[in-house]
């Protein structure tokens, strides 16, 4: 086990820097055009720069801030209504054309507005990452409140169980459960409602900086600044991955 | 404590809109203290009736009395052990054996020792930390009885409780279940469609009918003693008489069943 694992971690060093090496070595042949595509070595050499200078921090940690906000907020009021909703079928019944309605507006076009009404700071890019949080968090709270096992409940309802402390024993760890299951891909949609609100208007955060690369075509910049956001997401997920095993260290 | 079907009858509606008489007229008595198994073919509502019993489902017509009152609601007389495991997946062994007492409002520190001593009646006290996902099948079945009778009710509602166990496994089950009930009063309702465990664990085996509108056929006394040694009894004459007597009423119920299915595929 600990040695297929160890492969594995090898061979993904191995395949990136494979990778790596091939974009270098295209570009020094004169295949590739450094101009579309940079160089690993150029980007590599830009990181270093911010890091160096100081740069970085600054809209690295907005960025982060604003997705955690986005995850936080988004998380509170999916979870909140997914659990009104699942326990008032008629509400939900009437509800569910206009939440599907909502879910259906590709987010992008919401940008300007929250830009409008929240302006370039961290808010109208928190507000962007609830409205795609939101919904992963209701679906996932409102399936796991009613796909609760029926004997779950009949046996904790006969055991003595209120019906408030059926919530607290049953309904509430049977969300959850799917809630976890769904953090990874909530912490991706937070991220990309925080990079994309920065890209359409702000004046710092990860999507600025690529913004404003973009702005001058330096492709270097643009490059840098995804592996930044790239790496930020990995090891983000990995400790999402590390929690969500300690939350669900009941199952197999 | 007494419980009595009186009348029992409930009406389903089927998926295609069609009604559907699960039960039709269920009359007999669970004495005080006395161990009665429901037996009957597949299909015949005994699950329905012990639903009934429990509360969990209101009888169409008719009452079900428990001691001197009418059943109205849950059956908070009773305990149910389910075919399926219904121990909580995100609570420990322990927590899910104290889970009625602390339902019930006492604070965790209070119910542990009453737990821990639970935990090693039915031999799983090394396990106590352990998720219910990581114990083999008898081993929740001993937790879920454990979480049953710590509660200490009057009745037990029993249903098809150690059907999904392997033979060896499930005899021991039965033996543990037996010792269990011998050294208390109460009442136990064992619903199962093997004939063999009814008689083996049971004062009396109710036979039901095929369904629809199942009605009870044959009521059946055991008069084998007790305490019952459970690895011999079965080949014992007296055990295997009552065995015949009551296939006999069985068999054609059973027949029955498997004729209305094959109707109902064909």
């Amino acid at each position: 086990m600990a040695d297929r694992r160890a492969g594995v971690l090898a061979s993904q060093v191995a395949l990136g820097l494979a990778i790596v090496a091939i974009w270098q070595g295209l570009v020094a042949a004169g295949v590739l055009d450094p101009f579309f595509v940079s160089r690993p070595s150029a980007i590599a050499l830009r990181i270093a720069q911010w890091i160096s200078t100081g740069s970085l921090w600054g809209h690295l940690v907005t960025t982060v801030e604003e997705s955690l906000l986005g995850l936080l907020v988004g998380a509170i009021l999916g979870i909140a209504l997914g659990f009104a909703l699942a326990r008032a079928p008629f509400v939900a019944a009437v509800c569910d054309p206009y939440i599907k309605m909502l879910n259906a507006i590709p987010r992008v076009v919401l940008a300007p507005l929250f830009l409008l009404w929240l302006g370039l700071g961290i808010w109208s890019k928190v507000a962007l990452a609830v409205t795609l949080v939101f919904f992963v968090m209701f679906f996932n709270t409102y399936q796991g409140v009613r796909d609760a096992d029926r004997v779950l409940i009949d046996n904790v309802r006969m055991l003595g169980a209120s019906e408030r402390q059926l919530v607290r024993h049953v309904l509430v760890p049977s969300a959850l459960t799917w809630i976890f299951s769904s953090l990874q891909t909530s912490l991706g949609f937070a991220m990309v409602g925080a990079v994309v609100g920065e890209y359409l208007g702000a004046t710092r955060g990860l999507g600025y900086v690529i913004s404003q690369a973009e702005g001058t075509f330096d492709t270097t910049g643009v490059f840098a600044g995804m592996t930044v956001l790239a790496i930020v997401v990995v090891v983000a997920s990995a400790g999402v991955t590390r929690l969500e095993q300690w939350l669900l260290r009941w199952k197999v | 404590m007494r419980l009595e079907f009186d009348r029992v009858a409930r009406d389903y509606v089927t998926p295609d809109g069609q009604p559907y008489r699960a039960l039709d007229e269920i009359s007999f008595v669970v004495p005080a203290g006395a161990f009665v198994a429901i037996v009957g073919p597949s299909g015949c509502g005994k699950s329905t009736l012990l639903n009934v019993a429990a509360g969990l489902v209101p009888p169409t017509s008719g009452r079900v009395r428990i001691g001197d009152g009418d059943l109205a609601g849950l059956n908070r007389a009773a305990t149910y052990m389910f075919q399926q495991d219904a121990l909580l997946p995100w609570k420990t062994v322990r927590d899910n054996v104290g889970l009625g007492l602390i339902l019930a409002g006492r604070s965790r520190a209070d119910v542990t020792p009453h737990v821990d001593g639970w935990l090693a009646r039915v031999g799983l006290t090394a396990f106590a930390d352990h998720y219910p996902s990581q114990l083999s099948g008898g081993m929740r079945k001993r937790a879920a009885m454990a979480q049953n009778w710590i509660i200490d009710r009057g009745i037990v509602l029993m249903d098809e409780p150690f059907s999904a166990l392997d033979v060896h496994t499930r005899q021991r089950m039965e033996g543990e279940l037996l010792t269990l009930w011998e050294s208390s009063k109460k009442t136990v309702v064992f619903v199962t469609h093997d004939l063999e465990e009814a008689i083996a664990l049971a004062d009396q085996v109710v036979v039901l009918s095929a369904g629809p509108a199942s009605r009870v056929i044959a009521r059946h006394p055991v008069p084998l003693e007790r305490p019952r040694d459970l690895m011999e009894l079965r080949t014992m004459p007296a055990f295997v008489e009552i065995y015949r007597a009551i296939w006999a009423v069985l068999r054609d119920e059973v027949i029955r069943s498997h004729e209305t299915a094959e109707r109902r595929r064909g």
